[in-house]
């Protein structure tokens, strides 16, 4: 009963979030007065010089990218904590393919998704009857639309080449999910997926306000946690890339003129995994190199939606001919995306 | 005697809810015994869409959200 008596009484909920937009607000504002006297002033680097604009390029970027990030993660998990993942599984399960796929793929950018939740999803939507296809129209546009991906897309890049990702995303979640439905590959689930019954229907547990926004910020902290070191590290590069990489290279090796750049960038995303925070830098260094945009967005793409850790958690309710079409397929959008934008961009 | 489940795969979020799991048993001085349930199976009888989940005496109280040590003390005094 003693760690009641010692806790300290919290401020009121509303009060810390206030205080907390307020210091947000002043940070934002004061980012890029704070990193121009550090550069010119404190370090004495000329206005105007190589070394002064990288510097000042990597001090104003870092912490406004880590800003956005933590402003709007944090706004995102709590608004996400009131979309419930069965009250989308009930939306989806009485729809056909087409309208299903679309709107899985639309749940799939707001609802949460870590790879740990992969398989209760799984096995849940399947369960609750909604087609293999639409549920994997889900699986593909969960991880690739994600909060993190886009912040420091739109935060970089600007709102034509977030656009640019979200639409082309999307596009491969859904015909994803209607070529997998066509298929016809249900035997190829994991038998005790389709034996699962649940012993009581899911109880809707809805957190209170408090609860949510403990939450939101609580997940926020681990996912900055977990990615700044990506973040810097990749606009330190990305930095490096502004002032020191020759553009004809870049063009040479990534340009449309090389067909083989395209599948050897996805190749090269899947491994990179969870390090969307520190791939998205570079790339948007190299698109100012002369990288097209459809290599960058493939690369991207391969980047977050296809990943050896994902695929071991997956290989749990499909079978290994299952697992290969859905890497497959999603492999192949990929590629005709990043084919597509360079052919018909440029 | 109570049991407490902690049902999740051993992600980061599973793992912070069993040590508070821990602290709560150990602040309320509750005789509990705490299992950590990785089979998928066994994790999907309980109906949750998303993990970590936990429930106590075969109900469950909460999931997809790692709930605090005075959360989960609160619950096990409550019943």
């Amino acid at each position: 009963m003693t760690t009641l008596a010692v806790r300290r009484t919290p401020l009121p909920l509303p009060l810390i979030v206030g205080l907390a937009t307020a210091a947000w607000i002043v940070a934002w504002f004061a980012n890029q007065p704070v990193a121009d006297w550090l550069v010119f002033d404190v370090l004495r680097l000329e206005q105007g010089s190589q070394v002064g604009e990288t510097m000042a390029f990597f001090l104003e970027d870092a912490p406004k990218v880590l800003l956005l990030l933590t402003g709007i993660v944090t706004i995102v998990s709590f608004l996400r904590s009131f979309v419930s993942p069965v009250r989308v599984r009930n939306a989806l399960s009485g729809r056909g393919v087409l309208p299903g796929s679309v709107a899985a793929a639309g749940f799939g950018v707001i609802t949460p998704f870590c790879s740990c939740s992969a398989v209760p999803l799984f096995i849940g939507f399947v369960e609750a009857g909604v087609p293999l296809g639409v549920t994997f129209a889900f699986l593909v546009a969960s991880p690739m639309v994600n909060e993190v991906a886009i912040v420091l897309l739109w935060g970089l890049s600007g709102p034509g080449i977030t656009a640019a990702y979200i639409g082309a995303g999307l596009v491969v979640a859904i015909v994803s999910g209607l070529i997998i439905g066509r298929l016809g590959l249900e035997r190829y689930v994991e038998d005790y997926v389709w034996k699962v019954r649940a012993r009581s229907a899911v109880v809707e547990i809805r957190p209170t306000m408090d609860e949510r926004v403990r939450d939101a910020w609580r997940s926020t902290v681990d996912i900055i946690r977990r990615v700044w070191p990506f973040v810097v590290v990749g606009i330190a590069i990305g930095a490096l890339i502004h002032g020191l990489v020759p553009t004809d290279l870049v063009v040479a090796i990534g340009g449309k003129d090389n067909p083989l750049a395209v599948p050897a960038l996805v190749a090269l995303g899947v491994p990179l995994y969870s390090n969307a925070a520190g791939t998205i830098p570079i790339v948007e260094a190299l698109l100012g190199k002369g990288l097209p945009l459809g290599s960058a967005l493939a690369f991207m793409m391969a980047v977050t939606a296809l990943s050896l850790p994902e695929m071991v958690i997956l290989r749990r309710v499909m079978k290994p001919q299952l697992l290969a079409v859905f890497v497959t397929v999603v492999a192949t959008g990929i590629l005709l995306v990043g084919y597509g934008f360079n052919i018909f961009l440029t | 005697m109570k049991t407490i489940e902690v049902l999740g795969h051993g992600c980061n979020n599973c793992k912070r809810l069993e040590a508070n799991a821990r602290k709560a048993v150990t602040s309320t001085e509750v005789e509990a015994e705490i299992r950590h349930i990785t089979d998928d199976a066994e994790i999907m009888t309980y109906g949750i869409l998303s993990t970590p989940g936990l429930v106590i005496d075969g109900s469950v109280v909460s999931y997809g959200r790692v709930p605090s040590a005075g959360d989960i003390a609160t619950w096990l005094r409550g019943g």
